[in-house]
């Protein structure tokens, strides 16, 4: 895990929210709380695309909006390139930013109704003032709007004038304009039609390829993730359960969880799609104000024991580099599971 | 790098089409609102004509304030003719001139009563809103404290203090108006500020300052802006109110709220003493509601088939 190239590492990230409001409720003494996030930790190397998947409500985008302080984390820390995040104050804050953006899951809610969208893109270089000249700042927004294949005679329009996926794209051109070396998408393509994922999801690679930044990709769809990503780490119910490079998690899925969470990709071959087993949880996923003991997944886990619910597994190296929190987790013990790639 | 392009995706027209504000599409809605167009010209005729009294309104109609002693029992409350259109009152004077000088009065106070509040009530509920916690708790109670008081009564006593005379009229009914304006800006800051383009801007290192003034509050203006214009009317009628329990401007300054207070006791026999002026109150407290709510409809981001 020790890399010289780190540009991320995440350790033991906690967050928890307040379920009851006020002076009194939070100070007392069973004051109830929403564990979001439990104990998350995972680096990310400079250029890699780390996906981290979930079912909603599993911690997944708080993660990533706790990495970027858009909400505060409760514990642990975010160090970035060796700098603890979670301790900066308001300066180091704002030129961290510059090296880290954000691209949002609603393209609709994401971009400001009121400016256009050359004021949206050029933003981030007005407020860290990296391109002080108005005429230049135009070109390279005009530039940038080419980049992610926009017309860039559209600089004066309003985000009301475009669709879903162009909108996305002017995030896209908002997140690079100041050339970050991390962007953390935030299911940056489950709002758009699936032909248009396809299509933002292109660009994403493209452009990584030229800038070479690094992505934390946040996505509840496995098949987007498996597009994208270097490494995938599952998530359940604010902790983590497994991860690894996606060719072995795909293939040979060492958690129950990911292993049901990969039988429930359709297969696009009707012969193999129709011979394997699915493997159908049960229930509904326990809520995160009262996390179940021992093991989170355990009450829906059909390889439980008595053990699982007493003591809560660590997250293990089972195989060089493949890290998994269960017991009794064992490399690709459903063989159907395993996905042509 | 337009491998990544997908000329698929670009937008329908390609050709340059004009780029529209949104202040300028709702310039467009608001012109195809009738009743609101209607607001519009009356507020525009009424402002017109207080501007210009001074220029022709005493030579056609004589002065607004001083009577003719000598002649008070032939002139005195002749009903409406040719010479005076809105007839005479009981000292002698035109209705219509003082109808006129009225205005002044009416749209003065609408106007500045109105600029405070917004004032006042636009900081007090974008600190409530934007800070929250102890600030929200304060700013909150602070404006229920007030709202918990009889307004008349409230704006009579704060009179009562300060003295009479216009501008302690404005100013009492604008101090004691910015209650309800906060609640409305808190209230839009609330839901403008879950948007997503207000993380954005955080994520970008936007300082609080450039946050609040360019993202915000320009999401959160246009229900301010019809608010405000709905007090506009709000405040007249309160000038109007003060004036006829006698708080309000002083006489003989003519003011619609006094002239109705005179016209009072000559209802029975001669009514155009009282019915002109509130006749005045009526169209003018209308029009500015009748624009504010035009305003809101073309102001709404969503109604976007201009």
């Amino acid at each position: 895990m020790a890399d010289s190239n780190v540009l991320l590492r995440v350790e033991h990230l906690c967050k928890d929210f307040p379920v009851d409001k006020g002076f009194l409720a939070k100070h007392s003494k069973n004051a109830r709380y929403v564990h979001a996030v439990n104990d998350v930790s995972f680096d990310i190397a400079a250029g890699e695309t780390f996906g981290l998947v979930g079912e909603s409500g599993c911690g997944k985008s708080t993660t990533g909006r706790c990495i970027m302080r858009l909400t505060e984390p409760t514990g642990g820390k975010v160090l970035f390139e060796g700098k603890n995040i979670a301790e900066m104050d308001k300066k180091a804050l704002k030129s961290m930013r510059r090296e880290m953006q954000f691209i949002f899951q609603d393209p609709y809610a994401s971009l400001n109704p009121r400016m256009t969208i050359g004021e949206i893109i050029s933003e981030p270089m007005v407020i860290h003032n990296t391109v002080p000249d108005k005429a230049e700042r135009i070109d390279f927004v005009r530039e940038l709007l080419d980049t992610v294949g926009l017309n860039p005679e559209h600089i004066n329009r309003y985000p009301h004038e475009f669709s879903g996926g162009q909108r996305q794209r002017v995030g896209i051109a908002r997140a690079f304009a100041l050339r970050p070396k991390l962007i953390i998408c935030d299911e940056p393509v489950s709002a758009l039609d699936v032909s248009i994922q396809a299509q933002v999801l292109n660009l994403l690679t493209d452009l990584q390829k030229e800038f070479g930044t690094a992505y934390l990709f946040i996505a509840h769809d496995l098949s987007v993730v498996q597009h994208i990503s270097d490494r995938v780490a599952v998530m359940y119910l604010g902790n983590m359960m497994e991860f690894s490079d996606w060719k072995t998690l795909y293939n040979e899925p060492c958690h129950p969880y990911t292993q049901s969470l990969l039988s429930a990709v359709p297969i696009p071959d009707p012969d193999i799609q129709g011979k394997r087993e699915r493997i159908i949880l049960r229930g509904d996923p326990p809520s995160p104000i009262d996390p179940p003991s021992g093991c989170p997944f355990h009450t829906r886990c059909p390889i439980a024991q008595a053990k699982c619910s007493q003591e809560k597994p660590e997250l293990r190296e089972v195989l060089p580099n493949h890290y998994c929190a269960c017991h009794f987790a064992e490399p690709n013990p459903i063989k159907e599971s395993s996905i042509e790639l | 790098m337009s491998t990544a392009t997908d000329k698929k995706e670009a937008p329908q027209s390609q050709a340059a089409a004009p780029a529209r504000t949104l202040w300028g599409d709702a310039f467009a809605r608001l012109r195809r609102n009738k009743l609101a167009v209607l607001g519009v010209i009356w507020i525009i005729f009424i402002v017109l004509v207080a501007l210009t009294a001074d220029l022709w309104a005493p030579q056609l109609l004589g002065s607004p304030t001083e009577m003719d002693t000598t002649q008070a029992a032939a002139t005195s409350k002749l009903p409406p003719s040719l010479e005076h259109p809105f007839g005479t009152d009981a000292l002698g004077r035109d209705v219509l001139v003082r109808v006129i000088y009225g205005a002044r009065v009416s749209l003065t106070v609408g106007l500045l009563a109105t600029a405070i509040s917004t004032m006042i009530g636009l900081v007090m509920g974008a600190l409530a809103a934007y800070y929250g916690g102890l600030w929200d708790t304060i700013v909150m109670r602070l404006a229920d404290i007030f709202l918990a008081f009889p307004y008349t009564l409230f704006v009579v006593v704060m009179l009562a203090v300060m003295g009479q005379g216009i501008q302690n009229v404005f100013i009492a009914i604008g101090i004691l108006g910015w209650p309800s304006i906060a609640r409305v800006f808190r209230s839009t800051i609330l839901s403008v500020k879950e948007n997503d383009y207000v993380d954005a801007a955080r994520a970008l290192g936007a300082s609080d300052v450039r946050i609040i003034t360019r993202h915000i509050f320009p999401n959160s203006v246009a229900s301010i802006v019809v608010y405000a214009t709905m007090n506009i009317g709000g405040a007249i009628l309160t000038e109007a109110a003060l004036s006829f329990l006698g708080m309000g401007v002083t006489p003989p300054n003519p003011s619609w709220g006094i002239m109705i207070q005179d016209g009072q006791q000559y209802l029975a026999t001669q009514p155009w003493l009282m019915l002109m002026p509130g006749l005045a109150i009526l169209t003018t407290v209308l029009a500015f509601t009748l624009l504010g709510d035009g305003l809101r409809d073309a102001l709404d981001v969503k109604m976007k088939d201009a």
